[in-house]
């Protein structure tokens, strides 16, 4: 660095010269030396396994990728994925408002519903909501003078695939509830009082001010949610909903190839969750653009992974 | 609707050209009581400003007037009026919240920490009462607001988001968007507390032009020079009650209360 004006910043021309002279020797990073040899050769150990194990069958994985039976799976898995979550988030949205409302009524409410679907395993739900015959033989309405103008059986409509909907739905929005509410939370009150003083009524201030800003904290714990949801599903196994897992299932049962249709079933794992996570960062940089002119992505993504391992469990 | 406000005036005595009108307003907490019968007139037209220590009701007070607050005990009308409530004989009737949204649109509202909708540009802050609340049609809201925000000289930031500008500049155009629902009072908690000092000067030389336009307005401030030099009336509050209340060029040079003149000298 040369110093163009000595006497400007009152520095003498020999101290110019001598500062100009130092040059600068960057610290050595031993340990990270030391970790890097380590990941490559990790890696390159791997690697080898994978490829020189005849038992992966790398050749018959590739076969049934596209496989009929593997793609209905994979088809119902999405499908599942989606009316749930879409579900989750609706019911979530309610129980949310539900626990921020002025009635103490309804946060108990809202308060035990997410105690309770939130801290039953998903599997126990899913199995008690196939079972609910045993339970509730048949759903009838019954009014006065009119008789019974309405009556199902339970075992008639509970399929495997709508029990699985309702079960996996109302464990999720426990999940969505309590995320959804820190969003709301997040956003300062002064918000909210200002609207009021502007004429907002309560709903308007819900649906235009609050919810609005309260998508930007919701929204990258919610990608890890759906994330979370796409590879719970594989749980519907258990009450033979045909899903990407159970179709694998059924056919290694039959030809014991077990360990390539697992890979077929992680490929697809992957695939969805990586398309997933490209739509989250869309998502987040949409819901995000009020702060992002002057938030350098860097610190953004910091954010996010910090919001992230907050709401991780 | 006349008739309300001319039954309200023979009813409890409010003049003719009362603004904002309290008498006995109480507010408490609990056990706490933060406001111990206030009475308090605004004129139409004029600037009220009230001083005070921290904690002494005047904040409360203020949102008692829109009714973000609700009144423990006493009466609060605005324009002859009862903001939250509709008198039917000798009961007040909490009314319907779409009614109390009509009628608090009608008093505008500023605050120290500014409250932009943090999620909409400067243009969408100013229209969205007037087109949600008031369902102006969306090109005239915005011609409306870009006039207001010329007069509160930020014409060129009507697609800024707010963290995008200064303090000073965010009070003005919360300014602006309290003007954009046509208010026939202003309230101001504190405006200019949280801004540093160098951008106080630009939010008291907006007020000043409101205030010169004849808008009603009433000041919650620490700011004694813009109490003096724009204030029709200067109240002192203490312990929830009014400790004193006069033109303020005499209060400030020459307080009665000995409470008055410890908080003057302690600010001045």
């Amino acid at each position: 660095m040369g110093v163009a004006h000595p006497t400007e910043i009152g520095v003498e021309p020999g101290l110019a010269a001598a500062v100009s002279r130092l040059t600068v020797v960057p610290q050595r990073r031993y340990g990270i030396w030391i970790g890097t040899a380590f990941a490559l050769l990790l890696a390159f150990l791997i690697v080898r396994a994978f490829a020189s194990n005849p038992a992966f069958a790398w050749g018959t994985a590739a076969g049934y990728l596209f496989h009929p039976s593997i793609m209905r799976g994979l088809g119902n898995t999405l499908v599942l994925t989606v009316i749930i979550m879409a579900l989750a988030i609706v019911v979530g949205t309610v129980i949310a408002i539900m626990r921020v409302s002025p009635s103490p009524v309804l946060r108990a409410f809202a308060g035990v519903y997410v105690w309770f679907f939130r801290g039953v395993p998903a599997l126990i739900q899913l199995i008690f909501w196939f079972n609910l015959s045993l339970l509730v033989r048949e759903i009838s309405l019954t009014l006065p003078f009119l008789g019974t103008p309405f009556s199902v059986r339970t075992n008639d409509f509970m399929t495997p695939f709508f029990s699985a909907v309702v079960a996996l739905s109302l464990c999720e929005a426990g999940y969505m509830a309590e995320i959804i509410r820190a969003g709301i939370k997040s956003v300062p009150s002064g918000q909210a009082e200002a609207a009021s003083a502007l004429g907002m009524p309560y709903r308007m201030i819900l649906k235009r001010i609050t919810l609005p800003q309260a998508m930007r904290f919701v929204l990258p714990p919610t990608g890890n949610e759906a994330i979370n949801l796409l590879k719970m599903t594989s749980l519907v196994t258990f009450i033979a909903v045909d899903d990407l897992f159970y179709t694998a299932q059924s056919i290694y049962a039959r030809t014991f190839e077990t360990i390539p249709l697992l890979i077929v079933v992680a490929f697809w794992y992957l695939a969805v969750v990586s398309i997933l996570s490209v739509g989250q960062h869309f998502l987040e940089r949409h819901f995000g653009r009020s702060d992002t002119r002057r938030e350098p992505l860097t610190m953004r993504a910091l954010r996010n992974v910090i919001s992230l391992r907050g709401i991780a469990r | 609707m006349s008739d309300v406000k001319s039954d309200n005036r023979a009813r409890f005595g409010v003049p003719a050209d009362s603004m904002v009108f309290a008498r006995g307003v109480r507010k408490t907490y609990g056990s706490l009581e933060v406001l111990k019968g206030v009475d308090f007139d605004v004129p139409e037209g004029s600037v009220a400003c009230i001083i005070g220590p921290s904690g002494s009701g005047k904040s409360t007070f203020l949102r008692c007037i829109n009714h973000l607050e609700k009144l423990s005990g006493g009466i609060l009308l605005v324009d002859s009026q009862f903001v939250g409530y509709d008198l039917q004989g000798d009961r007040l009737y909490e009314v319907k919240d779409d009614l109390l949204c009509q009628r608090r649109a009608e008093i505008g509202m500023l605050f120290q920490s500014f409250n932009l909708f943090s999620h909409m540009t400067v243009m969408e802050n100013l229209i969205e009462a007037p087109t949600q609340v008031r369902r102006v049609p969306v090109d005239q809201a915005k011609a409306e607001a870009e006039v207001l925000l010329r007069r509160v000289g930020l014409a060129d930031k009507v697609d800024r988001y707010p963290r995008e500008l200064s303090g000073g500049q965010q009070q003005r155009v919360a300014i602006a968007r309290a003007m954009a629902m046509k208010p026939k009072v202003l309230l101001f908690d504190e405006p200019t507390s949280a801004l540093d000092p160098e951008l106080v000067g630009e939010v008291l030389q907006v007020m000043r032009d409101l205030a010169e336009s004849g808008m009603t307005m009433v000041v919650v401030t620490h700011e004694i020079g813009f109490a003096r030099e724009i204030g029709d009336q200067l109240v002192f509050m203490d312990g929830g009650v009014i400790v004193e209340r006069g033109a303020p060029r005499e209060m400030i040079a020459d307080p009665k209360s000995p409470r008055t003149r410890e908080f003057l000298s302690r600010v001045l």
